[in-house]
C-alpha cells in the first residue's frame, strides 16, 4: 500500500500541509469579515487532499500554474504563511508585494508562477512555460491547475490540443469541487465527466477520488513520472468538494445543507488522520503537538500581515515596465 | 545603405535576431512550411529548424498564451498573427495576462514577448479582415505598441522589439510590405517611444502612425505645390507616446491636424488632441481636426471601400480647414 511507501516525516509534513491549509483559510475568512481582507476570497477548505496530494507529487524545480483559489497551492509549495496572508492583506510585505492580493499569488522561489483570475486563461500560459523547457531540453514539468468550470472555456481545448501536439511537459490537474460558481458539471458541460475532455485531445487521463490523501498522491505521481518520462501531457481529475462557498460573498443557495454534510462526513483531513492513525504512525500526543505548532505558525502569519506596512502609493508605478537593455 | 521592402527588412531583421541570440523563436499560424501569410517569415523554417519556427494550429489564445508562458520562463517568443483582426479573439491573452503579468505579480517575472501583426484595408478584404485596433492595445498600461511606416524604421523598431523585456505590440500593415526604402547597415535599432519628423514645415503640423504617414507625406507634397509647407510627424510608436516631439513641432506650426487609417471615434486623434489642449493650448492658432477612416464596416466594393478609407485628398482638405 502507498502508505509503505513514505517515510514517517513525510506523512507527518503532509498532515502538516494540510492543516495548515485549514488553519490558514479559517482565519482568512475571519480577515475577511473584518474587512482586513478585501475584494474576492476563495477558499480551498475540503479540497485539502486534492491540493496537497497534486502538488506535492512535484520536485523543486517543477513548475505551477494555478487558478484563484490558490492559497493552500502556496502554502503547500513552500510559500511562508505569512507572506501569504500579508498579500491578502494588500501589505508590501507580501508574495507579491500587495499587488495582486488573494487571487494573484506568485512565488518564484518555489516556481509558484501565479494564480491567474480569468477561468481558463493561464493554461496557455502552462502550455508556454512548457515549450520553454521543451526548447531548452530540460525535463522539468508545468503542473496547471485549474477547477471544472474551465473545461468549458475555449482556452481549456486550445491548450491541451496544443500540448498534444507539440508533445509538451504539461500534467493538467482537474480540482472538481462540483460547483462552477453554482453551477454543477451536469448542468453546464455536455460532458460532464472532465476527463473525458482530455481524451478528446488524445490524451492519457484519469479521474480520483480527491478525498482521500493518498488516492490523489499516488495519481500525481503516476502523473507527473508519465509526463517526465514520456514527455507528453497529462490529464487528472481530482474530485473534491469546497465546503465553503464560491467565495466569501456566496450564500450557497444552490446547494442543500445534507448535501454538504454528506461532503463533510469524508472531511480530507479527517480520513487522513484517522488513517494515520490506524498506521500507527500518529498518536493523539503527536497530533496535538503538530497542531499546536501549525496554530502557532497561522498566529504568527496573522500578526505580521496585520502589523507589515502597506506599500508606499510612491511605488504605484512600479513594475509596470521591466528596465530595458536597450535604454 | 540598401534599398530594401518593408517585408525584405523585417524578415532580415527575424533572421538576424534568430542568430544572434537563441532564445528568439518564432510562433504562429503558417510561419513555417508557408513562410507566413505575407511571406514575412520566408526562409526562416529552412535556416533554423522546425524547433525555433513553430507552426501552430488555429489557437491564437493557445498561441499567444504560450508565447506569454515561454518568456516568463525567459525566451523571446516573436508570435505572428496572421492579421490583427484575429488578435481579437485572443485579446484576454494579450490584455489581460501579458500586460499584467509583471506587475500583479509584484516584479517577479518579466514578459519579453513580440506580437507582429498587419493592420489596415485597402486590399477588398472587407469587414472582418480590413480593421485598425492597434490603439485597443495602446490603451493598456504594461503593453508597448510600435508602428513603422518606413523599411528602415521597420527594421529598427523590431529590432528593439525583440530585444525590450516587455510585451510589444509592433503593427505592421498589408499596403506597406512592398513598399521600398533605404536601410542602414548593421544593428540598426531605434528607442521605442520616440517620434520622427519625416517631413519638415511651419505651416501645420500632421501627426499620423503607420501608412497615414505615406498619405499625409503625398498631401504634404500637393500641398506644397500651393505653398504651404506641412510637417509630417510619425508618430512610430504609440506607447509610449513621444509627447515631446509632437507638441515641439505644434509649438513652431501652431496648426495640427491627425491621420489615422482607423474610425476616429475614440482614437488616436483622440488622444493627440487631449495632448494637445493640456500641453500646447496657448500656441494653437486653430482647432485640431482629425482624420480617418469613414465611421462603417469596411465594404467589399472597390469604388466604396475607397472612400471609406483616408484619402491624399480628404487629408488636404481638411489641412485647408485647419489653416483657414
Amino acid at each position: 500500500m502507498a502508505i509503505q511507501t513514505e517515510n514517517k516525516e513525510q506523512l507527518l509534513e503532509l498532515y502538516r500541509k494540510m492543516l495548515l491549509i485549514r488553519l490558514f483559510e479559517e482565519r482568512a475568512a475571519q480577515l475577511y469579515t473584518q474587512a482586513h481582507i478585501g475584494g474576492y476570497c476563495h477558499l480551498n477548505i475540503g479540497e485539502e487532499a486534492a491540493v496537497v496530494g497534486t502538488l506535492t507529487a512535484l520536485r523543486d524545480t517543477d513548475y505551477v500554474y494555478t487558478y484563484y483559489r490558490e492559497h493552500g497551492h502556496a502554502l503547500t509549495l513552500g510559500s511562508d504563511p505569512a507572506a501569504v496572508m500579508a498579500e491578502l492583506c494588500g501589505k508590501v510585505t507580501g508574495v507579491s508585494k500587495g499587488r495582486g492580493g488573494s487571487m494573484h499569488l506568485f512565488d518564484l522561489d518555489n516556481r509558484l508562477y501565479g494564480g491567474y483570475g480569468i477561468v481558463g486563461g493561464h493554461l496557455p500560459l502552462a502550455v508556454g512555460a512548457a515549450l520553454a523547457i521543451q526548447y531548452r531540453e530540460q525535463d522539468d514539468v508545468v503542473m496547471c491547475l485549474f477547477g471544472e468550470g474551465a473545461t468549458n472555456i475555449g482556452g481549456f481545448h486550445e491548450a491541451l490540443n496544443l500540448s498534444k501536439v507539440y508533445h509538451l511537459p504539461v500534467v493538467y490537474i482537474c480540482i472538481n469541487n462540483q460547483y462552477a460558481m453554482g453551477s454543477r458539471p451536469d448542468e453546464d458541460s455536455a460532458v460532464p465527466e472532465a476527463w473525458m475532455k482530455a481524451c478528446a485531445y488524445n490524451m492519457e487521463a484519469e479521474r480520483v477520488d480527491g478525498m482521500e490523501m493518498f488516492t490523489v498522491r499516488e495519481a500525481a505521481k503516476r502523473a507527473v513520472n508519465k509526463v517526465r518520462d514520456t514527455r507528453d501531457p497529462y490529464f487528472l481529475e481530482v474530485e473534491t468538494y469546497r465546503f465553503r462557498g464560491h467565495s466569501m460573498a456566496d450564500a450557497g443557495a444552490y446547494r442543500s445543507r445534507d448535501e454538504v454534510q454528506e461532503w463533510q462526513r469524508r472531511d480530507p483531513i479527517a480520513l487522513y488522520a484517522a488513517r494515520l492513525e490506524e498506521e500507527g504512525v500518529f498518536d493523539s500526543e503527536l497530533r496535538e503537538e503538530i497542531d499546536s505548532s501549525v496554530e502557532q505558525e497561522i498566529e504568527r502569519a496573522v500578526k505580521f500581515a496585520l502589523e507589515s506596512p502597506s506599500p508606499d502609493v510612491e511605488n504605484l508605478y512600479d513594475n509596470v515596465y521591466t528596465p530595458q537593455d536597450w535604454e | 545603405m540598401a534599398i530594401k521592402t518593408y517585408r525584405e527588412a523585417l524578415n532580415e531583421t527575424l533572421r538576424t535576431e534568430m542568430r544572434r541570440d537563441p532564445d528568439v523563436f518564432i510562433i504562429g499560424q503558417d510561419v513555417g512550411k508557408f513562410e507566413g501569410a505575407y511571406r514575412v517569415t520566408q526562409g526562416l523554417l529552412e535556416d533554423f529548424g522546425a524547433r525555433r519556427v513553430k507552426d501552430a494550429p488555429i489557437s491564437e489564445t493557445a498561441i499567444v498564451g504560450a508565447g506569454i508562458g515561454a518568456a516568463m520562463l525567459g525566451l523571446r517568443p516573436v508570435v505572428e498573427f496572421m492579421t490583427i483582426n484575429f488578435t481579437l479573439v485572443a485579446i484576454d491573452q494579450i490584455v489581460n495576462h501579458a500586460a499584467k503579468i509583471r506587475y500583479m505579480f509584484g516584479g517577479q517575472v518579466s514578459v519579453p514577448m513580440v506580437i507582429r501583426t498587419p493592420g489596415g484595408g485597402g486590399q477588398q478584404l472587407t469587414a472582418q479582415h480590413s480593421q485598425n485596433f492597434e490603439h485597443w492595445y495602446a490603451h493598456v498600461p504594461g503593453l508597448k505598441v510600435v508602428a513603422p511606416t518606413t523599411p528602415a524604421d521597420a527594421m529598427g523598431l523590431l529590432r528593439t522589439a525583440i530585444r525590450d523585456n516587455d510585451p510589444v505590440f509592433v503593427l505592421e500593415n498589408l499596403a506597406l510590405y512592398n513598399t521600398r526604402g533605404e536601410v542602414p547597415d548593421g544593428d540598426h535599432t531605434i528607442p521605442l517611444g520616440k517620434a520622427d519628423v519625416k517631413r519638415e514645415g511651419s505651416d501645420l503640423t500632421i501627426i499620423a502612425h503607420s501608412r497615414m504617414v505615406n498619405v499625409s507625406l503625398m498631401a504634404a507634397e500637393k500641398l506644397a505645390e500651393d505653398g504651404i509647407e506641412a510637417e509630417v510627424v510619425d508618430l512610430r510608436s504609440l506607447r509610449p507616446l513621444d509627447t515631446e516631439t509632437i507638441v515641439a513641432s505644434v509649438q513652431k506650426t501652431n496648426r495640427a491636424m491627425t491621420v489615422e487609417e482607423g474610425w476616429p471615434t475614440f482614437g488616436v486623434g483622440g488622444e493627440i488632441v487631449a495632448l494637445l489642449m493640456a500641453e500646447a493650448f496657448d500656441d494653437l492658432d486653430a482647432p485640431v481636426l482629425r482624420v480617418g477612416g469613414e465611421e462603417v464596416p469596411m465594404p467589399y466594393s472597390k469604388p466604396l471601400e475607397r472612400a471609406a478609407i483616408p484619402s491624399v485628398d480628404k487629408v488636404i482638405k481638411t489641412a485647408m480647414r485647419v489653416l483657414e
